[in-house]
């Protein structure tokens, strides 16, 4: 923190205007710290409840980890184009960064698609969110994630039309440094989904 | 709005060349399937699956955070991983704080009256 | 297509709703009436709603927290007079399911509705102010905080004649808040108003912790910051950390309301101690998140009426990070009696005792900053020596509490019921009256009147004491908290004297009013010409009163503690530079007043269960937003010119004041 006070000094004219972009990133980055502190509320809860069976199915007889392995994949490798998205935007090559974004959101599409089929496929198992607890965290949990994946994928669109309407400048690419950060850090959470709610449940 | 100080901004930062994205993507990957195979084809003893979940999730997590969110110690970055500790504290005392509460609650409670059922 | 909306939703067999109804109506026309016979209307959307100058946006808060306040007390004093008379098998005139109400909407109205809008206003105020800053982080988004803001009290208020409000308390504890115990739409108005509006805090919450790492004017270390930016600082980190635990409580009673879920009900498996854990896990922050600004406040008024440099100013520093860190593991003390094993509630018992201890240094802090000073016994020194005594009585009963063994025999009585009075309203209340004292002049450009204050200080202090003393003692013969009636006659005595009491702060809030409206009036007798009025030491002093909408027209240093006193003394204030620059401004945006605007309506959709209504105001706010989003034209630069003619026009009053005011600064420094 004491670098940024020992620059404003030096460089201070220069800190005005160079300023806005780092400022809307800190910015971002507090605000993902908040939006973790939310998930690990959620987190907490679900251990909290994570064996109210009520009598209904449990982990083991729900989860499907193949499935959860086939989704996984898929929002990993979303990561990891979005990356190449943004190399390609470092690079201003445009075409190209729009086509990695392209790519980024049919892999995300897919691994909200195949999360509304396992949960569509839960409820008319007659393991929905009202028959226990333990069910109503694991949908809220995992739910909330999902929700946050499609609130990303409507933001990628937006930033398609933005990218294809304005080019690459500053305010464009500033908002595509803060997507990718919340594309990443989606992935992050997912990474804790699957470790604790999957992999543990059926322990 | 100069865009010239912003461009110069928004790249500042280290934001990874192909081979960090690359090698990230690569540990992420054999990560991933190390946790599963953990679980699905036992790949270590019962009761060390759980310690071992564990381990690959912290590591793919700071592999995440390195090579694709662009984590470090570097000055610049300073303020960012300061926020993330600031949150790492607060996350920690409401998981642990929670879980050891309700857990303690739950210890106490009468016989039959306990929320686990 | 009305959801559970009918005309029966409306109370027209409440005679009491009814008749406030009324009034409200009649007021609300009058003010309308006022404001479109005077053509005030472009005045007030383009100055003020689509305004995003911090100043402005911070007015806004603090008169929406003033009207609030009226709110919150006449349900204070409603039940008050409700337990004066329901004794003895009497029923006093509230029938019990109203009563539960009125205590509800009260603890909802003075904690989410007034005490946070006054504080964030106070932040928005001073903050940017203090540090040399010429705006917030995020102006806009500042913007969009406060509409959040008032459309969760637009919501609360709307509880009040369509439907009903909450009536399970300010927290809303399951199971009694589960759709099961409480199918009206109450507890609805509640989860809705209170999400949107902590929407805004968090965002606001954000935007300070950028403002205040970033936007520090040159030179400005984080160890010269002013106290109360540093309390600012705390309490806005401790916003983006404890709301979201409120967020997610919230969020899952609502899951359960809405769909059906089993987080907090009864049966298959909900464990309702989880809601009450999460909400304290925020609950407990938010104490602080009110109470540290007001130390910010208090530190800079003992500091500047003293004419002497805070004493101990890195300890204060310190006490507050301790204070904001210790908020967090003490959250358990609000339910020992749950159920917890010895070990858990000892745990919490010690650390919420340790908490005392950095609270007690900023306390003796504050008395050596007094000692030896040159103290001006102003209204903002009233309230401050009121708050010391206060604060330091509700401290030891809330050691008391701490006591898990006691605790037992204490919670949920009127003894803690008049302990955090005891803080909020000596700690809190009085730090923002303070603050509207000290910083009134900053903000509008005239003093407060001095008499009409006082009168409003002695009736508050004193009513405090009349009206929470007897509460001490009777939650100590064992009367709980909510009672519509009580069946021991010996009580009510008591309760009369806490009628008094209450009735005499409806004066103290009389008075304040009274104040500002004779100050308005004799504004131009009061008028602060130097910027200047109290002899203050930091950099919002430095500007002329009220600011102009650039604060600075050259950033300010902010080398040392008290930079402005610093200047004054080296004869350096007010100097103007050979040349001006232009100056970078945000332009207005009318974005948030839509978003906020398509706020009530998505709220008032999901409550009533009108679906339809609650997508076209999701799909209204996110299309303003994205109106925002592809705004390219949202700033623009204050010619050089425009400033320099700006800065002359103030200096024009100034120039035969400044030797003065610096040879007074020599003077008091001699003395």
């Amino acid at each position: 923190m004491n670098s940024s006070v020992i620059t404003a000094d030096g460089i201070a004219v220069h800190e005005e205007h160079h300023d806005d972009s780092s400022k809307t990133l800190l910015g971002f980055w507090i605000y993902l710290m908040s939006d973790c502190l939310i998930f690990s509320a959620l987190f907490a809860t679900f251990a909290v409840l994570s064996h109210a069976y009520a009598g209904g199915p449990t982990g083991k007889d729900i989860f499907d980890l193949k499935y959860v392995l086939g989704e996984t994949m898929l929002l990993l490798v979303s990561s990891f184009t979005f990356g190449m998205a943004m190399l390609n935007m470092h690079a201003d090559k445009r075409n190209k960064l729009l086509g990695w974004m392209v790519i980024t959101f049919l892999f995300g599409a897919a691994f909200v698609g195949m999360e509304i089929h396992e949960f569509v496929g839960l409820i008319h198992e007659g393991a929905g969110p009202d028959r226990s607890a333990f069910l109503s965290a694991y949908f809220f949990l995992v739910g909330t994630h999902g929700l946050h994946v499609t609130c990303g994928l409507i933001w990628m669109g937006v930033m398609m039309h933005m990218v294809h309407r304005y080019g690459l400048d500053g305010i464009v690419k500033r908002r595509l440094s803060c997507l990718s950060l919340f594309w990443h850090f989606l992935d992050v959470i997912w990474i804790c989904v699957f470790t604790f709610v999957y992999l543990h449940g059926v322990l | 709005m100069s865009n010239a100080h912003e461009q110069h901004a928004a790249s500042g930062g280290q934001h990874g060349s192909l081979k960090s994205y690359m090698v990230g993507f690569g540990l992420s990957i054999a990560l991933t399937l190390l946790s599963f195979g953990c679980v699905m084809a036992g790949l270590v003893p019962h009761h060390l699956i759980m310690p071992a979940l564990m381990v690959f999730c912290i590591a793919q997590v700071l592999v995440q955070l390195g090579f694709f969110l662009h984590m470090g110690i570097a000055p610049e970055q300073r303020e960012n991983l300061m926020v993330m500790v600031c949150a790492l504290i607060f996350i920690g005392i409401v998981v642990v704080g929670s879980l050891w509460v309700l857990h303690n609650m739950n210890a106490y409670m009468m016989p039959g009256m306990s929320h686990g059922g | 297509m009305f959801g559970k909306l009918s005309l029966s939703s409306i109370p027209f067999d409440q005679p009491i709703v009814m008749w406030t109804l009324a009034g409200v109506v009649i007021m609300g026309a009058f003010v309308l009436g006022a404001v479109t016979y005077y053509r005030k209307w472009t005045y007030l959307w383009k100055e003020w709603f689509t305004t995003v100058d911090h100043k402005r946006i911070g007015i806004m808060y603090i008169i929406l927290a003033l009207v609030m306040l009226l709110r919150g007390f006449a349900d204070a004093i409603m039940m008050r007079g409700q337990q004066a008379m329901a004794a003895a098998g009497a029923q006093g005139y509230l029938p019990p399911h109203h009563f539960d109400q009125i205590f509800s909407a009260h603890g909802t109205i003075m904690i989410f509705f007034m005490a946070m809008p006054f504080v964030v206003g106070l932040m928005n105020m001073i903050v940017p102010l203090q540090i040399g800053a010429r705006d917030v982080a995020y102006p806009f988004l500042n913007s969009l905080s406060f509409w959040l803001t008032a459309c969760g009290v637009v919501l609360i208020m709307l509880s009040l004649f369509i439907g009903d409000f909450s009536a399970t308390g300010w927290l809303a504890y399951p199971p009694l808040s589960e759709l099961k115990f409480s199918p009206t739409v109450g507890v609805d108005y509640y989860i809705w108003a209170l999400q949107l509006a902590g929407l805004g805090t968090t965002l606001s919450g954000i935007n300070f912790v950028v403002t205040i790492l970033r936007m520090r004017t040159p030179g400005m270390a984080l160890m010269k910051m002013p106290v109360f930016t540093w309390t600012a600082l705390v309490t806005n980190i401790l916003i983006v950390a404890a709301f979201p635990a409120l967020t997610v409580a919230l969020a899952l009673l609502g899951a359960d309301r809405y769909l059906g879920m089993h987080f907090f009900t009864n049966d298959l498996g909900g464990n309702a101690m989880m809601y009450i854990n999460l909400i304290w896990i925020w609950g407990h922050p938010e104490v602080y998140i009110l109470m540290v600004p007001c130390f910010g406040v208090y530190s800079e008024i003992i500091s500047t009426f003293s004419g002497k440099p805070l004493f101990g100013y890195k300890s204060m520093v310190y006490a507050t990070v301790a204070i904001g860190v210790m908020s967090f593991l003490v959250w358990l003390h609000h339910f020992f009696t749950m159920g917890s094993g010895a070990n858990v509630n000892a745990f919490f018992g010690i650390a919420t005792m340790i908490i005392s201890i950095p609270t007690g240094v900023k306390v003796f802090n504050w008395l050596f900053t007094m000692y030896r000073g040159r103290i001006r016994f102003t209204v903002p020194v009233l309230w401050t020596i009121g708050f010391m005594v206060t604060f330091v009585i509700g401290g030891m009963t809330g050691v008391l509490l701490a006591v898990p063994g006691a605790d037992f025999v204490l919670h949920n009585s009127l003894f803690l019921i008049a302990h955090f009075h005891n803080m909020i309203i000596g700690g809190v209340v009085f730090g923002c009256l303070a603050a509207l004292n000290f910083w009134f002049p900053k903000a509008m450009g005239f003093k407060l009147e001095e008499r009409w204050g006082k009168w409003s200080f002695w009736c508050w202090l004193v009513g405090f004491y009349v009206a929470f003393v007897p509460l001490y003692m009777l939650g100590l013969m064992g009367a709980t908290r909510r009672m519509q009636h009580y069946d021991n006659p010996a009580w009510q005595p008591y309760f009369v004297v806490a009628f008094i009491g209450a009735a005499i702060i409806f004066a103290g809030i009389g008075f304040t009013l009274l104040q500002i409206v004779v100050s308005i009036r004799n504004r131009e007798a009061n008028r602060d010409l130097t910027g200047d009025p109290w002899g203050g030491r930091t950099l919002e002093w430095a500007t002329s009163s009220p600011p102009p909408f650039y604060n600075f027209a050259v950033l300010p240093k902010g080398e040392e503690l008290d930079q402005f006193w610093h200047d004054k003394e080296a004869g350096v204030a007010y100097r103007q530079p050979a040349k001006y620059e232009d100056i970078h401004m945000p332009r207005n945006t009318g974005v948030g007043v839509f978003m906020g605007a398509f706020g009530v309506l998505l709220g008032f959709g999901l409550i009533w269960h009108i679906w339809w209504l609650a997508i076209l105001g999701l799909v209204g706010m996110i299309g303003s937003f994205l109106t925002r989003a592809y705004d390219r034209d949202v700033d623009y630069y204050v010619p050089a010119a425009e400033v320099e003619k700006i800065e002359r026009a103030r200096m024009v009053p100034l120039n035969g004041l400044i030797d003065r005011v610096d040879v007074a600064a020599s003077e008091q420094r001699v003395a």
